[in-house]
């Protein structure tokens, strides 16, 4: 079964970031860029799966600038054994993105497609769904558990009450959440190995897709500042000042 | 202008988000509909119907919607989506699977999120875990939007008396099937909708310790969260995770409780109205947020309020 990972290159998650003063956006000069999270996961789910024979070749994708390259040489590293890189400078909404995936998943016909629940920038929670509409393949978004059994797939799914468990046809869609796997550290052997395998670049016109967006940002701005109250000495106090200043209780 | 809401609820109960998304299509201005798609779901119409400033409830009901899967409601709501002009769903994990698939299949971008309405087609949304505060404007002829329901206050549940309709959609798109569901059973109110909120963090030490917090809980009447932290550490289960990759919640009292204050924690509960810390290290950034601090041991300190309140 060949499996499709997308991840997205975006700002470390360590990093805190700053509103640039024009409030034209975040500044994101010179501040360190990483594989997003949720799509190590990714990455990780999908080695887990060819590791127990389940998954027989690995690809990964990104869309991005050139520089995207290095998080696919990671997912290299972690075991994906070829990438893919749609270059684009634009910033992307999460249906151009899903649409260029589309024409990914059309070219490479996987059987799964694994992708983050979300990116760590944006903050959409998007892509995973509408890529789902766009192949008209089901999905198993927030997942915690993923067991492909035949042709179809078990998805558990973190969902607000609890989880849910729903069972997918193949191809399906599958996106990460936090409890899904820890991620391994690639080691410095597979690190010199990933370097030797292959990377294709296209663009969306070879793909024939062409990007338009319905939304404009028109300014970014830092969140209200909540200011620091006072420090109580002693239970007692605390709940006498609840009880008769801030009448919460 | 007429809005679209899909209706969160489980069959049984009509959830108190979609009160938060009703306020934001208010603020948006316009008739509301509602759209309540599930299976046996005549009650949560009827009670949909009463909503303050609905306008009109649309009731498909059919064994494919019962549990939501994304594959069967979507196209039923696209289909409908063509008759408004914005549709709304709360930020829910439920309103969050679906609204995107929608989204592509009307070829719009979704905006997802939103905390405030500046005008029909201007909203504001968190971006970067809370750290930036964008604001957007769509120019697709429909508006698709998930709603935090922290961003806006609830509608009365009553007072409306709309018209209920029935509309059916293609049902089963055949892809999917539900399997089954572990919910987690709690006597204590349910954490988005609490008036107060204790929280614990990797200060508890461990998923035992809990028990501290769950019976302080218990005396506040008040329901229990944790930090990320606390959760990758394995004591207590991601549906009680606080955060920006957790729940948003904005109660009127939080009680964050050895718990350093992430970024990404403060995401999720900025918004309290008052925020109490307790935590042995007095330079802990939930400080910096919190009303009251109380620097100390919280295994003395948890027991003590207990007593007290």
């Amino acid at each position: 079964m060949k499996v499709l990972v997308a991840v997205k290159r975006v700002v470390d998650y360590n990093v805190k970031v700053r509103v640039k003063a024009d409030n034209s956006g975040v500044d994101l000069a010179n501040v360190k860029m990483s594989m997003n999270p949720f799509c190590e996961i990714a990455v990780e789910e999908a080695v887990r799966l060819k590791e127990k024979g389940v998954a027989s070749e690995i690809v990964v994708v990104s869309i991005g600038p050139t520089a995207a390259q290095e998080q696919l040489r990671t997912a290299l590293a972690l075991g994906a054994d070829r990438a893919v890189l749609v270059e684009s400078n634009d910033e992307l909404n999460s249906l151009a993105v899903a649409k260029l995936l589309k024409a990914v998943v059309d070219k490479e016909q996987p059987q799964l497609v694994i992708l983050g629940k979300q990116a760590i920038d944006s903050d959409n929670n998007q892509t995973g769904q509408m890529l789902g509409a766009l192949t008209g393949y089901a999905q198993g978004t927030f997942a915690s558990k993923v067991e492909v059994a035949g042709d179809k797939v078990n998805v558990t799914r973190e969902i607000d009450g609890g989880l849910q468990t729903v069972a997918l046809s193949l191809p399906a869609i599958v996106t990460t959440d936090l409890r899904l796997n820890e991620p391994r550290y690639a080691s410095l052997p597979n690190i010199m190995k990933a370097k030797k395998k292959p990377l294709e670049t296209l663009t969306p016109d070879a793909l024939g897709v062409t990007i338009t967006s319905t939304v404009k940002t028109l300014k970014v701005e830092a969140p209200a500042a909540r200011s620091a109250g006072i420090k109580v000495k002693s239970v007692a106090e605390l709940v006498e000042k609840l009880k008769n200043e801030a009448k919460v209780i | 202008m007429t809005i679209l809401v899909i209706a969160e609820h489980n069959n049984a109960v009509l959830a108190a988000a979609t009160l938060n998304t009703v306020a934001a299509a208010k603020a948006i201005g316009g008739d509301i509909h509602v759209l309540v798609a599930g299976s046996g779901c005549g009650a949560i119409g009827e009670a949909a119907a009463q909503i303050e400033g609905v306008a009109k409830v649309l009731v498909a009901d059919d064994a494919a919607y019962a549990n939501q899967l994304p594959e069967n409601v979507a196209p039923l709501i696209a289909d409908l989506a063509k008759n408004y002009s914005h549709v709304l769903a709360a930020a829910t994990t439920n309103g969050k699977n679906f609204l995107p698939r929608v989204a592509a299949q009307l070829d719009v971008d979704q905006i997802s999120e939103i905390i405030a309405v500046e005008s029909a087609d201007t909203f504001k949304r968190p971006i970067y875990a809370g750290n930036a505060i964008a604001t957007v404007q769509s120019s697709a002829a429909i508006k698709v939007i998930t709603v935090r329901a922290t961003g806006f206050d609830a509608v009365n549940a009553t007072g409306g008396s709309a018209a209920v309709e029935q509309v059916s959609g293609a049902g089963d798109a055949g892809k999917s099937t539900f399997v089954g569901e572990e919910l987690a059973k709690s006597d204590r109110p349910e954490l988005t909708a609490a008036k107060i909120v204790v929280s614990g963090g990797r200060g508890m030490q461990n998923g035992e310790n809990f028990k501290h917090l769950y019976s302080l809980a218990d005396k506040l009447g008040a329901a229990v969260g944790a930090s990320r932290a606390a959760v990758d550490a394995g004591f207590v289960p991601n549906d009680m995770q606080v955060g920006q990759t957790g729940k948003i919640v904005a109660p009127q009292l939080y009680i964050a409780v050895g718990i350093s204050g992430a970024i990404q924690h403060l995401a999720g509960m900025k918004d309290s109205k008052v925020i109490v810390a307790i935590n042995k290290d007095e330079e802990a950034p939930i400080f910096q947020v919190a009303d009251y601090g109380l620097v100390g041991d919280l295994f003395e300190i948890v027991p003590e309020l207990e007593k007290l309140v």
